[in-house]
């Protein structure tokens, strides 16, 4: 039989075989994946998340938003016009973990950052149908009650740091996170809602307010139209 | 080949029956978990406002309870039952194969506790945590362990067909999920990937697609090679066939994980290469699927009967439906329409619930007998169980087409002015209502099939001895 070569040579050969499928399946992965590693993004123009951020952004990875959400806008016309300018890499050179998502259930989010006030964020995540009606969003009024905890942040931040995020040595987390959310609840109480700076739905204000803000500046004139 | 040796007890059915029941059991509670996400994306209110019931937490439950859980244990299943017989030995170890069921199942249960209290890594289909993702590679290196084992001190030399797919699974899913795990802990549940944007991207759809080609395509593949041919009572139809595409299929598949970011920020020669390297798997995947059907010649009259056959009939059918559908959903011009859609959502259950669940079933109903010892229940309700998957995937896939296709459309509709046409996206979804309901229809159908087969295999395995297969 023609085949015998394959039966003699590596049927009988358990070792062989499996030191051979090993090659195989390695070389695709390696070809892609490596020269990933050899070209340094410039992250010129792109801001360290701050530590409220980091805080927003755990809620969101947790809440699994990016099931329904993407944060990926692809360089055509129908999606700049709808979402605006479209995704460079350096962007995202903070995300950790990446949230492109795959589904879009709902609406991309890449640049929602300044798109809405605070106040509708809030009302928003309490309630998505009294802003949105129709919507077919989950409330998340638990974020409003829920409190964040800066030493867990304090953690997030530590192990960024070690990943190569630039925060400060001498970066205050606490103070941080303070400063830039009583911003956000002053702006609010303008609004007339009050809230405690220490909520939940206070950190997810700040990241999603901040959400593609650095490439718009860097982009805005370059592809939409 | 040697006579096997007649003492009792030669095989480890007892690990297969375990598994087959964890196969069940999760298949139900997965499943039910995807007609609740169905439910809510159909009605809103269903997600009850409460943290552990929301569907951006309930999602990820699904998709690692179908894939690791139902899926999973299947596999076990049906490898534990194969290999013995093709190798003619016991497992290599009754303990390895103890800790390998009990510890999966530890696993399970963990993610399904973590999963609703939103503990997760956010990467779709690697959301667990890194203390779990280290007792999954443990349980799996137990797995592997105990799988060369029985290959080391196999009776029979030449390893068949089913053993190589087997094979491939176990070293690549290794290789992939350490990979796509290395990440730095902030806390007990909480870490940080050492990638970061699109380099993580990549890596985690390079995981993405292979744990679906690994888990999902590949080791299903053996299955078929060990179970297909016992059930129509003909051997594989061409051994060359299976050479060619096993390794044409293992070597390529790795390379098209990009094709999940298309139009994305990563590089264009990346996408290239993911984009060819797609349309070029569709030759070894339908070698498979060819090989398959054509093993079935001469047996085609007894597929009125026979519910065994039919159900992987309609499993490879689906099988050659999703792989011609994939490689076309990664040329950039149809994934600008498809990505982001339901269309994903129809081509992922067409393979899921036709090739995946449909072969699963097939190889239940021929296994459950053997290791328990005792001749089907009901043929009968076998057969019902195929009509209502069968009918439940076809309104379930073609609501997601249509649902995906119209969406799509909308998305990019401009209208004489050059605007966009729904600029609200609200309306878009309000469009896909209806077929949100078909969709769980179709779900509910197919749940109700599983249960149906629950049923039967139960009064199978718990009716008395005069219903032995052999004495
Ligand atoms: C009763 C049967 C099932 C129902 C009703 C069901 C329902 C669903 C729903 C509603 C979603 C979310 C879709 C969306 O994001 O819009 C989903 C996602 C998913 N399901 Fe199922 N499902 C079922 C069975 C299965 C099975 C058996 C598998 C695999 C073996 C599976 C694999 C998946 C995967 C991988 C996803 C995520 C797809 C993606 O990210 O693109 N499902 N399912
Ligand atoms: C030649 C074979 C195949 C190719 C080339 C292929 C290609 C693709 C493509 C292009 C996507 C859409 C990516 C996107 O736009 O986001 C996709 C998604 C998917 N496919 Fe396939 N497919 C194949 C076979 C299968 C089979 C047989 C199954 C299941 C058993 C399967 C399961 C999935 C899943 C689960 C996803 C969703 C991933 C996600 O977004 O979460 N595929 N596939």
């Amino acid at each position: 039989m023609e085949s015998n070569w394959h039966r003699n040579l590596l049927e009988h050969r358990s070792g062989l075989f499996a030191a051979l499928t090993t090659v195989v399946i390695s070389i695709g992965g390696l070809v892609e994946i490596a020269p990933m590693f050899s070209v340094p993004l410039d992250t010129t123009g792109i801001t360290v998340p701050t530590p409220l951020e980091v805080a927003g952004r755990d809620i969101y990875v947790r809440e699994g938003c990016y099931n329904c959400h993407s944060q990926m806008i692809r360089p055509m016309r129908a999606e700049t016009v709808r979402y605006g300018e479209w995704s460079r890499a350096n962007e995202y050179a903070y995300d950790r973990p990446f949230q492109l998502g795959s589904r879009r259930i709902g609406p991309d989010l890449m640049r929602v950052g300044g798109k809405y006030p605070d106040a509708w964020h809030y009302e928003h995540m309490r309630d998505p149908r009294s802003t949105s009606p129709g919507s077919i969003m989950p409330p998340y009024s638990w974020l409003l009650e829920d409190k964040v905890d800066v030493a867990d942040i304090q953690a997030s931040v530590n192990a960024l740091r070690t990943l190569g995020h630039p925060y400060p040595a001498d970066l205050d987390v606490g103070a941080s996170m303070r400063e830039q959310a009583t911003a956000i609840t002053g702006r609010l109480a303008e609004s007339k809602i009050t809230v405690d700076p220490d909520r939940e739905i206070v950190a997810v204000i700040a990241y999603l307010q901040n959400l593609g803000v650095d490439g718009k500046k860097l982009y805005a004139t370059a592809g939409s139209q | 080949m040697e006579a096997a040796p007649l003492s009792a007890p030669r095989y480890d059915d007892a690990s297969v029956r375990r598994f087959i029941t964890a196969t069940v059991l999760w298949g139900i509670v997965g499943m039910l978990v995807g007609a609740i996400l169905a439910l809510q994306l159909a009605w809103a209110p269903a997600n009850l406002g409460l943290p552990w019931t929301s569907f951006g937490r309930l999602r990820p439950l699904h998709t690692n309870a179908v894939i690791f859980a139902f899926t999973g244990n299947a596999l076990f299943a049906g490898i534990y039952y194969s290999m013995q017989r093709l190798l003619k030995t016991r497992m290599w170890s009754d303990t390895l194969s103890s800790v390998h069921f009990w510890g999966w199942q530890a696993i399970i249960v963990l993610a399904a506790v973590t999963l609703p209290l939103g503990m997760t890594q956010g990467k779709e289909y690697a959301e667990l945590i890194w203390p779990i993702d280290l007792l999954i590679a443990v349980v799996w290196l137990v797995f592997a362990a105990n799988f060369f084992g029985t290959i080391a001190i196999r009776k029979v030399k030449h390893l068949y067909v089913a053993l190589w797919f087997y094979m491939s699974m176990v070293i690549t899913i290794t290789v992939l999920h350490v990979v796509n795990n290395l990440a730095l802990p902030a806390t007990l549940t909480r870490s940080y990937p050492v990638y970061s944007g699109m380099t993580d991207a990549l890596v985690q759809w390079w995981y993405g697609h292979n744990a679906v080609g690994f888990l999902l395509t590949t080791p299903i593949l053996g299955l078929m090679y060990y179970f297909l041919p016992r059930a129509a009572q003909r051997p594989v139809f061409s051994y060359r066939l299976s050479i060619i595409h096993f390794w044409a299929l293992v070597f390529l598949y790795i390379w098209a994980g990009p094709h999940h970011l298309l139009y994305s920020a990563l590089p264009d020669w990346a996408q290239t290469v993911g984009m060819v390297f797609s349309l070029m798997l569709l030759a070894p995947s339908w070698g498979g699927m060819l090989n398959g059907l054509l093993t079935l010649r001469g047996a085609w009259d007894r597929l009125r009967t026979d519910p065994i056959l039919k159900f992987w009939v309609a499993a490879i059918t689906f099988y050659g439906m999703s792989t011609f559908e994939g490689p076309m959903m990664s040329i950039r011009a149809v994934n600008a329409l498809s990505h982001f859609t339901d269309w994903t959502i129809a081509h992922v259950h067409a393979g899921a619930l036709g090739w995946v669940g449909e072969s699963v079933f097939a190889m239940l109903y021929y296994m459950a007998p053997q290791v328990w010892n005792r001749k089907l229940h009901s043929v009968s309700l076998a057969t019902t169980h195929f009509w209502l998957a069968t009918v439940g995937i076809v309104l379930y896939v073609v609501a997601m087409w249509t649902a995906g296709v119209t969406q799509g459309l909308m998305w990019r509709a401009f209208d004489e002015a050059g605007l966009l046409q729904y600029p609200n996206f609200v309306d878009t979804v309000r469009t896909l209502n209806p077929f949100y309901w078909i969709r769980l229809l179709g779900g509910l159908m197919y749940l109700g099939g599983i249960i149906v087969m629950a049923w039967n295999l139960y009064k199978t395995a718990t009716s008395d001895s005069s219903n032995a297969l052999e004495a």
